[in-house]
């Protein structure tokens, strides 16, 4: 496969997975968590990186979900403590972030690990790093922890389907009927962090955002179906990492930046046109229908 | 002999340091629909989350059928207060009073066509079938409660918690809801249902529970519905609005 390919197909797992889990981020109204976590995995992987002394995608996954989990869980300590949970938020994410960029530029600064790469990502370098799978052959090796996290990611969507839809709409009921909602508050961070750390190589701390949030903003205007706004919101990482790639080529820019560009653009188009709370739909709509609906 | 269904006995309950529920202690017989009634901010919500598990519990036991929650959990519906969810959540109707059934359907399965036809004539029970693939922002708040109620019929419970089942509701939703009380409490049915209006309470329930932070009364409508203890448990907040016999109460902090 081509230099391009690798990197937009690279770029589209990251879209896809971040798209999926994105949608769980808005229901669940957590899309500060997403930013939260994408910066304390910075300490998992750092840590992962001083217990192992090497940058491997086991490790970082590790490493990852530990600081997801340690975030998580800070947050719910905090805010059980009478701290208001935007500032626990605040407050665990930035320190936590601090002790990674802290440990970053003591202790393993000069080796593989720096931080502007961590909160940008660097894609065009990833087609470089190969492994070798049996059966599909030569594969970057970033790409090949995205597929494995979205396989992840896909099979627990796919398993719990109810047990998310119930425990994002209606938490105190699904508790009730025994469902065990902490477990599965755990599990999503725990989810939200690997897609993270998979992500990292790619587009970095920052963008991962714009990847987990965007899409899934975009795709909650188009549908009342969560299935579909599942379907669309990944076809919405596809289609921002396929754009932003263009983008990218055609000015010559990062790419990485890009692609958070095309989810901006995506979420534009779909402010403005989609069919129930798009500005045009609203603006065309006769006026007693509209009165008829605001009343 | 009447059985009990709930035993709660010295309950206390609190948010961080605030103590919201001090020493509650009620019973409750099979097939008796009561009215926990109290001014906002009483406890009433937390006592029956509490009772469900659902916030901890500071002392005190809680039983169903003597035992604990966990093993009665199956024989339980509980509906929230209607404000406790995101109506903008995409599904619809029929979708969300199927998910009264997700305690029975077990892992790693889907609903079943059956499940959804039991959903289904819940939502006929209660005058919904033909809003059952209606978004559910789509629906007004009365319309909203009987998709509830329609849930929790679904989960065809022994025993029914109902936080504020008729608030905002207007009165032909009242009667509809309350016409399915009744049909719960004729098949055996156990209800507990928090409720404001004081007026109605004679006419809906045959027992009530005053509440606030600890019980004030409890018992038969006919014995414990005076003047006496709505007062003492409503204390400065409410105000009377005379009418010879009739209670007619309105809570200031409302
Ligand atoms: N999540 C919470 N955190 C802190 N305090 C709370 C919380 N929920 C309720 N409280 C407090 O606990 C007390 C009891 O609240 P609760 O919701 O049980 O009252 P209620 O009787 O259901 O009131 P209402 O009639 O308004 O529904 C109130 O003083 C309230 O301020
Ligand atoms: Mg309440």
């Amino acid at each position: 496969m081509s230099y391009s390919m690798w990197i937009i197909l690279t770029a589209s797992l990251v879209g896809l997975s971040c798209g999926l889990i994105g949608v769980f981020l808005i229901l669940r109204k957590q899309a500060m968590m997403a930013d939260g976590i994408s910066h304390t995995v910075l300490l998992g992987i750092v840590l992962a990186y001083m217990v192992t002394q090497e940058v491997s995608g086991p490790a970082m996954l590790i490493g990852g979900i530990f600081a997801g989990i340690l975030t998580a869980f800070l947050v719910q300590t905090l805010s059980s403590l009478k701290v208001r949970h935007d500032a626990s938020l605040g407050i665990v994410f930035t320190s936590l972030f601090a002790i990674g960029v802290i440990l970053i530029s003591t202790s393993v600064g000069n080796v593989h690990l720096d931080v502007k790469h961590a909160l940008m990502g660097e894609i065009t370098f990833i087609p470089f790093t190969t492994m070798d799978i049996p059966l599909i052959g030569s594969i970057p090796k970033a790409t090949a922890l995205l597929l494995l996290v979205l396989l992840v990611v896909i099979f627990f969507i796919v398993a719990f389907y109810k047990e998310w839809k119930i425990t994002s709409f209606d938490a105190a009921l699904a508790a009730s009927l025994g469902i065990p909602v902490i477990f599965f508050h755990y599990l999503f961070m725990t989810l939200v962090s690997v897609t993270t750390v998979a992500s990292f190589d790619a587009v970095g701390a920052i963008l991962v955002v714009a990847m987990l949030i965007t899409p899934a903003a975009a795709a909650y205007l188009w549908t009342d179906k969560l299935i579909v706004m599942l379907f669309l919101s990944g076809g919405f990482g596809v289609l921002s990492a396929i754009i932003g790639y263009w983008i990218a080529t055609w000015l010559d820019t990062s790419i990485s930046g890009s692609m958070a560009l095309a989810t901006g653009c995506i979420f534009f188009v779909t402010f403005l046109l989609s069919p129930k709370h798009g500005l045009i739909s609203r603006l065309v709509r006769p006026a007693e229908l509209r009165e008829e609906q605001e009343a | 002999m009447v059985s009990s269904v709930i035993n709660v006995d010295d309950l206390s309950a609190s948010y961080q340091k605030n103590k919201v529920l001090n020493d509650v202690s009620f019973e409750v017989k099979e097939g008796t629909i009561t009215a926990i009634v109290g001014p906002n901010g009483a406890g009433k919500s937390t006592l029956i989350k509490t009772m469900l598990g659902l916030h901890p519990k500071l002392t005190g036991n809680v039983s169903f059928w003597d035992s604990p929650f966990k093993t009665a959990k199956k024989k339980i519906g509980y509906v929230p207060q209607r404000g406790s969810v995101d109506w903008d959540f995409p599904t619809d109707a029929l979708d969300v009073v199927t998910m009264g059934l997700y305690g029975k359907i077990g892992w790693f399965r889907i609903p079943s066509k059956k499940d959804k036809e039991k959903a289904m004539n819940a939502l006929k029970k209660m005058g919904m079938e033909s809003y059952a693939h209606r978004q559910i922002s789509q629906l007004s708040g009365g319309q909203q409660q009987r998709v509830f109620l329609a849930r929790a019929l679904a989960q065809d419970a022994e025993l029914y918690f109902m936080d504020e089942p008729l608030a905002g509701v207007d009165a032909s939703t009242e009667k509809a809801i309350m016409t399915i009380l009744k049909e719960l409490k004729s098949n055996g049915k156990t209800v507990l249902v928090v409720h404001h209006d004081l007026q109605t309470v004679p006419e809906y329930f045959d027992h009530v529970l005053f509440l606030n932070k600890k019980v004030y009364a409890h018992g038969e409508t006919e014995e414990v519905f005076t003047k006496d203890n709505i007062a003492t448990t409503y204390g400065g907040d409410m105000q009377w609005v005379g009418k010879g016999d009739q209670y007619v109460i309105q809570s200031t902090s409302h």
